[in-house]
């Protein structure tokens, strides 16, 4: 990869070059965060929906622990995970360590929380105004709950884009249980702590503003469609 | 504290099978150590508009609420009878404040039809005659959330009526509108029950329950003070509350 | 709206389709190598040729000495390049290691600002210098990860006798390139390994001030890992790769390696048949 003072000269040169490692990182990068945005919405969009429309004992312990797990440090995730992929773990046998799948399974445990979280808070709110009416209809609960998600789209979508935020922007994990393994596991900020530690400053930062770029598409794309989606039906 | 004034002249007018629609057997809610509503004996024949008058916190929208079975009473048994086919009754409500779905208005009809568990073929055109029915059928494919406080609350009844309901409940539907809106609520009250819904509604609104009632339910303070016919109620109301009310000088 | 409801997912789905199989190459081993030693850059040179001979590609897990020994007690590396004997001992005594040859030298150098506040030059030893440094508490910048780097580090001060305490002293929890950075923004001496100095680019005022003490010397080794102890890993394949290190082919490898046109690594394997050690 080229290097210059310029972290802006940098960055555009990256990106006008087309440099085939660079797109394997970019296209791993966005593999692994889409991936585990997917699995911490296929779980965090019903689980949210569900803490909030269901009523059980201890309840509240488990709202809190979701809040908290917002938090969750990625590194601390990371290493959770590595402990349980590694040989010398229970789930040893899938030798899924420093892999891909790996990586996915440790953004998701950060993903799902805020997900879940943010879900059952949008989705309590529209149960309050919906609930009477639904009721009437015959609506059960089990029967609302993708009626209240669908409904919810617009600010779910927000949630999402949260989520995948958070995947993004994370190396911490990912650095634990995928090994940064050059062409397999290295993702664009793994690729720029190793550049950072490696003195390449301005590399490190035209990668920076690459992976920013990539971000900002990402959310500029779902913009635009949930523009166009409100505009067309509210 | 006056008796329960029914005079005994008046019965329910007998249904078919001398069954009455719904019975309210002493009926009572309490919540967080407040009783708000006690000793609710009630009945109501199979057809007819019964509205439900009162002061503030006297209980009327609690007692729709259940009656039509959105909340479990504390004590008492409420029994709806069936329909002559055997089927159970089928019931709609409208409130206060339309709930609108986050859809298209006409998406909005075809849920409720959804939810009825009508055949996806047939909501289409089925919740577009509703709409035309009732002067919406522009507005089919606008957000139903933007709509006008009247064209909402018109929307709700049109989702009740695609629903084909035996029995439709109203809590003030007219409070939050403006007197045009009014008017076609109250025409569509009629609609429904020139179709056969038997209607229960409470209102603020002394002389749109004179305009809308066959019979009068009054509570006050959470007990039924009286269950008359409309006319004998407005011109010679048998209890000193019932009285008081109309007067003006009874308080929430 | 309906349109858009579709494209979504697809292309959600296209994207996890075309993400890389975990298993899609089998003929790979994991090697848990420390971070120096990526960062110097061998790994480009010497991979590639061992690929091309056997087929079999080398997936590089680079962290701290301390991880890379966790990594290898756990069963999750098929093979180890690292440079630390006294814990590359301890491994085999426990059993997590079945065989163990060193394969090359590299040697640390002592970096400090320009000015030398300490005097380090006209130090005869290493550990001279270091006790200059801790004698005009000199700003120091230290890995303190546990990496064979610290290890060294810790060695010299052990062997003047000095614990080093004070403001001076700057225990990083890095690794060498971090370490490097902060120690160029502080103006402070470090101690590191030629490799990752050579490569190094954001110097400022930092110049290297001291080398070529034995004591100095950093010895890497290959070790495998016990068959018995891990029946899961790639034995044989790592077998491959630790004799090639071994082979005069990567041992030729190792030395063509330069940086700015300097060699960075010695080879230094012993070969079984070779009475003369190749080792200084």
């Amino acid at each position: 990869m080229p290097e210059t003072d310029n972290a802006f000269q940098a960055a555009l040169e990256l990106i006008l070059g087309l440099d085939p490692t660079l797109l394997g990182i970019v296209a791993l990068s966005l593999q692994v965060s889409l991936a585990a945005v997917l699995v911490g919405a296929l779980i965090g969009l019903p689980l949210g929906a569900a803490l909030a429309l269901w009523c059980f004992p201890g309840r509240g312990l488990v709202v809190t622990l979701l809040n908290a797990f917002m938090g969750l440090p990625p590194v601390v995730a990371g290493l959770l995970v590595y402990l349980m992929l590694s040989r010398a773990g229970p789930l040893g046998e899938l030798g899924l360590l420093f892999t891909p799948t790996a990586m996915v399974i440790a953004q998701s445990l950060l993903v799902l929380p805020i997900i879940a979280a943010l879900t059952r808070d949008h989705i309590r709110n529209l149960w309050d105004e919906y609930r009477e009416q639904l009721h009437s209809f015959g609506v059960t609960r089990l029967r609302a709950m993708p009626s209240l998600l669908w409904d919810a789209r617009f600010a779910l979508m927000t949630v999402i884009l949260a989520g995948f935020g958070r995947a993004s922007a994370e190396v911490g994990a990912v650095l634990i249980v995928g090994g940064n393994i050059e062409g397999v596991t290295r993702v664009m900020t793994t690729a720029i702590a190793l550049e950072t530690s490696k003195g390449n400053l301005s590399l490190a930062l035209g990668l920076g503003l690459v992976l920013l770029g990539l971000v900002a598409l990402v959310n500029g794309t779902a913009y635009l469609v949930g523009e166009r989606a409100r505009r067309k039906l509210g | 504290m006056n008796d329960f004034c029914q005079p005994a002249t008046w019965l329910p007018p007998a249904s078919p099978t001398g069954e009455p629609l719904l019975r309210l057997e002493g009926l009572g809610f309490s919540h967080q150590g407040q009783t708000l509503l006690q000793d609710i004996d009630l009945t109501l024949a199979p057809r007819g508009r019964t509205v439900i008058l009162g002061p503030n916190g006297a209980g009327k929208s609690l007692l729709m609420r259940l009656a039509h079975g959105l909340i479990s009473p504390s004590s008492g048994h409420v029994h709806w009878a069936t329909h002559d086919s055997g089927r159970p009754l089928r019931q709609a409500m409208v409130f206060q404040r339309p709930v609108m779905l986050r859809r298209s208005a006409l998406a909005n009809l075809s849920y409720a039809l959804a939810a009825r568990g009508v055949a996806w073929r047939r909501r289409r055109s089925l919740a577009m005659a509703a709409l035309e029915r009732f002067g919406l059928a522009t507005l089919a494919d606008r957000p139903a959330r933007v709509l006008s406080g009247g064209e909402q609350q018109r929307l709700a009844l049109a989702r009740a009526w695609v629903l084909e309901p035996d029995v439709l409940f109203l809590d003030e539907p007219t409070s939050a509108l403006d007197p045009a809106s009014m008017r076609a609520v109250e025409d569509a009250v009629h609609a429904f029950h020139d179709q056969g819904s038997r209607i229960v509604m409470t209102s603020h609104d002394l002389n749109q329950a004179r305009r809308l009632a066959d019979d009068i339910v009054f509570l006050y303070e959470g007990r039924i003070i009286e269950h008359t016919p409309a006319q004998s109620f407005f011109h010679a109301p048998c209890s000193q509350l019932a009285r008081d009310f109309l007067s003006g000088e009874l308080l929430g | 709206m309906f349109r858009n409801r579709r494209i979504v997912p697809a292309l959600l789905l296209g994207c996890l389709l075309a993400a890389p199989q975990a298993g899609a190459e089998a003929r790979y081993i994991v090697l848990a190598s420390t971070t120096s030693t990526e960062n110097s850059g061998l790994f480009s040179a010497i991979i590639p040729p061992f690929t091309e001979a056997t087929g079999i590609a080398v997936r590089i897990v680079a962290v701290g000495t301390g991880q890379a020994f966790a990594i290898a007690r756990r069963g999750d590396a098929d093979a180890l390049l690292v440079h630390d004997p006294a814990g590359e001992a301890q491994l085999i005594a426990e059993g997590h290691a079945s065989e163990r040859a060193e394969i090359m030298v590299n040697d640390f150098v002592i970096i400090g600002p320009a000015e030398d506040p300490a005097g380090i030059t006209a130090a005869e030893t290493a550990t001279e210098a270091f006790a200059a440094i801790a004698a005009t508490e000199s700003p120091f910048a230290s890995r303190g990860d546990d990496s064979g780097t610290h290890r060294a580090e810790r060695q010299l001060w052990q062997a003047v006798d000095i614990a080093p305490q004070g403001e001076w002293y700057r225990a990083l929890g890095s690794g060498m390139g971090a370490t490097l950075n902060t120690a160029a923004s502080m103006n402070a001496y470090v101690l590191t390994d030629r490799a990752t100095w050579a490569a190094f680019d954001n110097r400022q005022g930092l110049v290297l001030l001291f080398e070529g003490d034995e004591a100095l010397f950093n010895h890497y080794a290959s070790l495998l890992l016990s068959a018995e102890r891990h029946p899961h890993l790639k034995h044989e394949l790592a077998s491959e790769w630790h004799r090639w290190l071994l082979s005069e082919e990567g041992q030729q490898a190792i030395a063509d390696f330069e940086i700015d046109g300097e060699a960075v690594f010695m080879p230094n394997a012993r070969r079984e048949d070779d009475a003369a050690s190749g080792d200084e």
